[in-house]
């Protein structure tokens, strides 16, 4: 990772850029100001963790880059596209609900706690983005999401709804989901936190399997060992900043700041 | 808890103990027992019962024209209420203050007057409203009907029910998406679905769970209300029987017979509801025979 200050803006083409721009990003929620102006980029097929403390905005952060929270300062791009605004003459005009929504479909989001529809099957839950969003035919998304399903490990599984699925199968079944509107980009909010200890593995096989695809995904995790293995960068957030950011050896071997000194010994 | 019948070696012998007496329960069957035989006497020989009048006049073409009208108007009155209701609860839970506080003013209005009284008003209605028409808002108007002739007594009778249920079926609605977790909204956005897909794939039929029940309850409510509009005045089956008794006099035969076509109707009611219901159900549990069998058995904790 490059924290480089020069605008990439829209100008930039959207092959070659960076797949996400995050420049002075701040974000409130009433009076208290969770992200503090983050800065930061992430080159395509890069797998990018984050870690830090509770309550330092990782989360917030993640939410900001789908536009599922706005932000109230700063500018963000994803995929070479101004994240929620358009803008036109120096002024910014919010996206409207089909625009935003359009944007969204390039980004696959992956849960703590899974957010699996209930009421569906896990083939069902695979498939309704595909069918009801990008109204693809229903023979071709059927045969993509057994594939998914073979993918993360879960032929067999098809027809279980997922409260008859153990916690590391949901969030398998979570990812293929995600996977199924083929996103440029994953963003994955401690996936494996909720999880049980030996459920974590499986999981965490199938983010390897996907980063060696060739995916672009920011992780947020408390997984180190995961860090070192697949991310090609490490960021470490404190008080809605970052502190300090480079390969996940450097970080996690010779962590500069004091913070991220005091939070490794802590979680290493 | 079952008990293996195969004893395995070692294993200490099965409990054979004197069970605890209940003198109080054979007390109480007794009683029950006797309070049946007596009423089922009292069907059989009661003079004022009439069975042969009742029987006389269970099919008859007005009674069958009563049932059809009760059976139209709680089908018509529940649907228009569930769709109406559904629109008040989203204004209710809008972020525009303006919707809010309209789907609270009605509300306050429809659920703070007697549906009695809402249903005297729709039989006046042409004196409260004489004519309506299309056009501007304080403006010209393009058409203009009578109200007399445009909303028939059908109407007036339909309308004063869905008008009035539909404030009810709001709170319920509002109850049911409410108890959706939020990061199923968040789910559905994350993949880019709209706000409508959103609503009607995923909130709403998991909202349907907390929904139906209450809504079948209504149902069979509104299945007795609509004897209230003979305030209109419209004819249904309590109305039909009143008709037939004002001129036989044979008041207890007729109002008996229209509890018994009520009563088959909310027995139709409950079957459909427990369908729904269990349907709605899916996915929530971990097996269906596990779902089945804490209904059948109250609960599945010990026997
Ligand atoms: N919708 C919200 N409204 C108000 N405050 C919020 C909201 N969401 C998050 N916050 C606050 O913002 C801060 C950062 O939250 P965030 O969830 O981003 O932290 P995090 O780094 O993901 O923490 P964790 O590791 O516990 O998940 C917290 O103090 C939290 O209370
Ligand atoms: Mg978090």
């Amino acid at each position: 990772m490059n924290v480089q200050k020069d605008p990439a803006g829209e100008r930039s083409s959207a092959d070659t850029g960076p797949m996400v721009k995050a420049e002075q990003v701040h974000k409130s929620f009433g009076r208290v100001e969770v992200l503090k102006g983050i800065d930061l980029e992430v080159r395509r097929g890069e797998v990018m963790c984050v870690i830090g403390p509770s309550g330092s905005g990782k989360s917030t952060f993640l939410r900001c880059i789908n536009h599922l929270e706005k932000i109230n300062a700063g500018r963000l791009w994803v995929n070479g596209h101004l994240v929620g605004y358009r803008e036109k003459g120096g002024k910014l005009y919010e996206l409207r609900d089909r625009e935003v929504a359009a944007q969204r479909r390039e980004i696959g989001m992956v849960f703590q706690r899974f957010n699996l529809f209930p009421h569906m099957t896990a083939l069902d839950n695979i498939m309704e983005a595909p069918l009801r969003v990008k109204r693809q035919p229903k023979a071709q998304v059927k045969e993509r999401g057994l594939a998914l399903l073979e993918r993360v490990g879960l032929a067999d599984k098809a027809q279980s709804y997922p409260a008859q699925l153990s916690g590391g199968q949901q969030q398998r079944v979570a990812i293929a989901r995600a996977l199924a509107m083929e996103p440029a980009l994953m963003l994955f909010d401690e996936p494996t936190s909720a999880l049980d200890p030996e459920l974590v593995g499986d999981v965490l096989e199938v983010m390897k399997q996907l980063a060696r695809d060739g995916m672009t995904m920011v992780v947020v995790t408390h997984e180190m060992g995961f860090a070192r293995e697949v991310g090609d960068s490490l960021v470490f957030m404190d008080g809605g900043v970052v502190v300090e950011a480079g390969t996940p050896r450097d970080v996690i071997a010779r962590p500069q700041h004091p913070r991220t000194q005091d939070f490794l010994s802590k979680v290493l | 808890m079952t008990v293996d019948s195969d004893v395995e070696p070692g294993r200490p012998e099965a409990i054979k103990a004197v069970p605890v007496r209940h003198p109080g329960r054979w007390l109480g069957a007794a009683v029950i027992l006797v309070l049946i035989a007596m009423f089922v006497h009292f069907l059989v020989t009661s003079k004022a019962l009439e069975w042969p009048e009742q029987w006389k006049y269970l099919f008859s073409d007005p009674v069958l024209k009563g049932v059809r009208n009760t059976i139209w108007l709680t089908v018509a009155a529940m649907i228009g209420a569930i769709v109406f209701g559904i629109v008040l609860a989203l204004m209710r839970m809008s972020e525009n203050p303006l919707l809010r506080g309209a789907a609270f003013v009605y509300l306050w209005f429809f659920r703070g007057t007697p549906l009695y009284t809402q249903l005297l008003i729709w039989g006046a209605i042409g004196s409260l409203l004489p004519t309506i028409g299309v056009g501007i808002p304080f403006g010209p108007e393009f058409h203009t009907w009578k109200t007399q002739e445009l909303v028939n007594v059908a109407l007036a009778a339909a309308l004063g029910l869905i008008l009035n249920e539909a404030a009810y079926m709001a709170e319920i609605v509002r109850a049911g998406i409410q108890s959706v977790d939020e990061g199923q909204t968040e789910a559905a956005s994350a993949l880019g679905m709209s706000r409508l897909q959103t609503l009607r794939r995923i909130v709403l039929p998991q909202s349907m769970r907390v929904i139906v029940p209450p809504t079948g309850n209504e149902t069979i409510s509104m299945l007795k209300n609509t004897s209230l509009v003979v305030a209109v005045p419209y004819s249904e089956l309590t109305f039909t029987a009143q008709t037939i008794y004002a001129s036989t006099y044979k008041i207890i035969p007729m109002l008996v017979m229209a509890c018994l076509w009520y009563l088959l109707l909310s027995s139709i009611l409950m079957v459909g509801q427990f369908y729904l219901e269990r349907y709605y159900a899916r996915g929530t549990s971990r097996s269906a025979e596990a779902r089945q069998r804490i209904r059948f058995r109250g609960g599945g904790g010990g026997q």
